[in-house]
């Protein structure tokens, strides 16, 4: 299957062309909320190539930077349980909680291991039989059912040591908080490729419905981007928003149902703090019924240290759309890759790590 | 930000934070003006000729992959460090650390594959010394080889001198190694056909060298990547280095590797791949002495030397198919695998 | 938080795991979440697991929707003057 013409450039010039003509004399701002969106907006360097008067705005999409200070600690405390292994995904290891980092634990010999899914995890589980095995759970709805099935196959198995910190999320109610907050003005969401593949369009309905903005569900590639874009600006300037799919190939209109079902079988909504956000109601998830046994912190209730946020970070202003990461008094200087302050920049896909990375030169 | 206080996974891994603990701590307590730090290979007067040396350890596990093992990384290595000088390299000296309980057939065939690697390059291992520790003190074994050689006069090579203008070369394909060694790991595990490329590299330096004698810099893209290198190339110079993305040569499975676990195949280490920086009108003449060399096949000119685009950075951008430009930074940390 | 791959299934077997391989590359993964997916065809593939089927109509389609996406889209959108202001999230 080739999809190299979703690269192809003179396309991709003709969909710039086609947004300047629509977006001529207009002020429009539009705000991705998929942090895979971020990263290819940056590497296609789209976002200077879009008209003036048309921002895009970098939202809460990136599920470890949305991920709260007291989370973190909660998944590092997991390493100071008795004989346990704690297993994660690479994107967490140096995200910086209270006082420390997976990363830096493992350093001074807890049993952390980067694995590349949640079945790793599992296997490690099958091979040391009579140590817990904790996986650091995160992601929005494109992880979620994968991790579901996980635990599923868990309860299945019988493996009784197999264990997951849910720190998971759904990504609506994240949308209803950026669509009511006062200070962010957005006119049309880019949304997530990835995250719709599993819940189809139904969730976002309530922008056009309620919030009159417009939404495309699109894909990663640049032309992908772009024709997103491209119907966003058409449907803002119409004044006819509508939730509309842009990425076919990817998602169907209905989502995943096989993938819905395992969400709605292992997990119930309960409420979560989001850094940037806040707290917002039913915005998390937990595990529920049989498979509550499998929750690691009411298995293990491990001690966790106070929270403490990191003073001058305002990756909470950046989630939000409010600022952009060059607008942060850190940026740069005081934290970058190498030495980063929070996790929008120590996550590969945070804002402020897409930004370092593709800032371009002219 | 606090400084370290502890040896972390990530100064090992060929980036930037290698480069903090070599510059703030080994370079501050070792400074010799003798020494030129930054190449690969430290080039000194010795009874009226110049020798290079260089040294390096070799620690990975498993010790056996596809296609090699540590033993031809650890004669390979330090072959090309030398070579990179200029120097033909002519002799190594091997250390081992080795684990209580380390089985000796896997021992024999390490060093038998030294062996061969050895007479392949065209040098010889003279002295060496064997360390033993308790069983968990080291992963198996640990090899350190250091190699001299001589450098014959008016060879100046160094990171230092790329100038704008100047061509960047790669001897063959990217990622090869460092993607055959993830494919090894626990939690990582993917099937490939994928074999390492390590290779000693000597004779296809002295090749180039000598169609493209004013060529300014050899380095081989180890830890870190080709991106660790131009990195170091461009800040050692003060100049600014463009690569064209579609004229490196990646091999498909490499690029699959990499879009499978999101690893941007410019970090991920190479062993048997030489980068060289040439005088635009030297570059053909260098590209064709690398093809016709062994190891050499798939070379290419990647990109130029520019002048630096603002006076405080050197760095080193990307031009994508697409159009855009980005910038390609040194590896921080370790590249792992990740969902995001 | 999307980083899921095209990847094509090359084996399957009866515990609901497959082998699939991204450009020669091969690995394990699991097909719970696409039970009517069949050897040779493409998934996306995150974390281990396979979560959508991609046809290659559909992406057929979009390229000859984007195609004409200029003439679809160029003459039917008002000028600033022309249309209501929509602002879409002031109150």
């Amino acid at each position: 299957m080739d999809l190299k013409q979703f690269r192809d450039p003179k396309l991709a010039h003709e969909l710039i062309e086609l947004i300047g003509k629509i977006c001529k004399g207009r002020t429009i701002n539009l705000m991705e909320v998929c942090g895979t969106h971020t990263v290819s907006i940056g590497r296609y360097g789209l976002r200077s190539a879009m008209p003036e008067g048309l921002k895009l705005l970098s939202g809460p999409g990136c599920p470890v930077c949305v991920t709260s200070n007291h989370d973190i600690d909660c998944a590092i405390a997991m390493t100071r349980v008795p004989d346990a292994i704690v297993a994660t995904f690479g994107d967490m290891i140096r995200v910086p909680g209270s006082t420390t980092t997976l990363g830096a634990e493992k350093a001074q010999g807890a049993d952390v291991r980067v694995v590349y899914g949640p079945l790793d995890a599992l296997d490690i589980a099958r091979k040391s039989p009579t140590r817990p095995v904790i996986f650091i759970g995160v992601g929005f709805e494109t992880t979620t059912p994968v991790v579901g099935s996980a635990v599923q196959m868990a309860c299945e198995e019988g493996l009784s040591n197999f264990y997951l910190y849910c720190a998971h999320k759904s990504t609506a109610p994240a949308l209803a908080a950026i669509a009511n907050d006062p200070d962010t003005r957005v006119d049309g969401f880019i949304l997530p490729g990835h995250v719709s593949t599993v819940t189809g369009l139904a969730p976002y309905e309530f922008l056009a419905r309620d919030f009159k903005t417009p939404g495309v569900v699109t894909g990663f590639e640049p032309v992908d981007i772009l024709s997103g874009v491209a119907r966003l600006v058409a449907m803002v300037a119409e004044g006819t928003p509508r939730i509309e799919n842009a990425y076919g190939r990817g998602v169907d209109n209905c989502g995943n149902l096989a993938a819905q079902k395992v969400i709605e079988d292992v997990f119930e909504p309960c409420d979560a703090v989001w850094r940037g956000l806040g707290p917002i109601p039913m915005s998390g998830l937990r595990l529920k019924g049989a498979y509550a046994a499998h929750d690691a912190m009411r298995a293990f209730s491990p001690e966790v240290e106070p929270t403490r946020e990191t003073r001058g970070c305002r990756c909470g202003d950046v989630l939000r759309g409010i600022i952009t990461p060059d607008q942060c008094p850190l940026f740069g200087r005081v934290c970058n890759p190498e030495q980063p302050t929070g996790p929008c920049m120590v996550s590969s896909e945070g804002s402020c790590a897409a930004y370092y990375r593709y800032r371009e030169h002219n | 930000m606090q400084k370290d206080t502890e040896v972390r996974l990530g100064h090992g891994s060929g980036g930037a934070m290698m480069k903090r603990l070599i510059d703030d701590l080994f370079l501050d307590e070792f400074s010799d003006e003798a020494a030129l730090p930054g190449d690969d290979a430290g080039v000194v007067p010795l009874g009226g000729e110049r020798i290079a040396m260089s040294t390096d350890s070799f620690v990975v596990t498993p010790q056996f992959f596809p296609g090699g093992d540590i033993g031809r990384l650890a004669v390979c290595g330090t072959v090309n460090d030398v070579a990179t000088s200029g120097a033909q390299v002519k002799y190594l000296s091997c250390g081992f650390v080795l684990e209580e309980g380390y089985p000796m057939d896997k021992l024999r065939q390490i060093v038998r594959t030294m062996a061969q690697t050895a007479a392949e390059a065209g040098v010889s291992i003279v002295t060496g010394d064997t360390k033993v520790v308790e069983r968990g003190h080291a992963d198996g074994v640990f090899i350190n080889t250091a190699g001299v050689g001589l450098v014959p006069a008016g060879v100046n090579l160094s990171g230092r001198n790329c100038r704008p203008g100047d061509k960047v070369l790669v001897s063959g394909t990217l990622g090869d190694h460092g993607i055959c060694i993830i494919s090894q790991r626990e939690g990582l595990a993917f099937s490939t056909t994928l074999t390492t490329d390590a290779a000693p590299l000597n004779h296809l330096i002295a090749a180039v060298l000598e169609a493209a004698p004013h060529t300014r810099a050899f380095r081989d893209p180890t830890r870190g990547g080709l991106a660790s290198t131009l990195n170091e190339f461009a800040e050692a110079s003060g100049v600014d280095i463009v690569v064209a993305e579609d004229d490196v040569p990646v091999r498909d499975e490499v690029r699959g590797a990499c879009e499978m676990l999101g690893y941007d195949v410019f970090q991920v280490a190479n062993e048997g791949k030489m980068v060289a920086v040439v005088p635009a009108d030297e570059a053909d003449a260098a590209l064709a002495a690398m093809r016709a060399s062994r190891y050499g096949e798939n070379a290419a000119i990647i990109g130029e030397v520019c002048e630096p685009a603002c006076e405080s950075g050197h760095t080193v951008r990307l031009k994508t198919a697409f159009g855009s430009t980005r910038i390609l930074d040194m590896l921080v940390g370790e590249q792992l695998p990740r969902i995001c | 938080m999307c980083l899921a791959v095209p990847s094509q299934i090359t084996s399957l077997d009866d515990n609901g795991m497959a082998q699939v391989s991204v450009m020669g590359v091969t690995r394990p993964c699991s097909v719970r979440l696409v039970p009517d997916a069949k050897v040779g065809d493409f998934v996306l593939v995150h974390a281990g697991f396979a979560i959508q089927r991609i046809e290659e109509q559909d992406a057929r389609e979009t390229l000859a929707l984007l195609e004409e996406m200029p003439d679809l889209l160029g003459d039917e959108v008002p000028t600033p003057d022309e249309a209501q202001d929509s602002c879409a999230t002031c109150a």
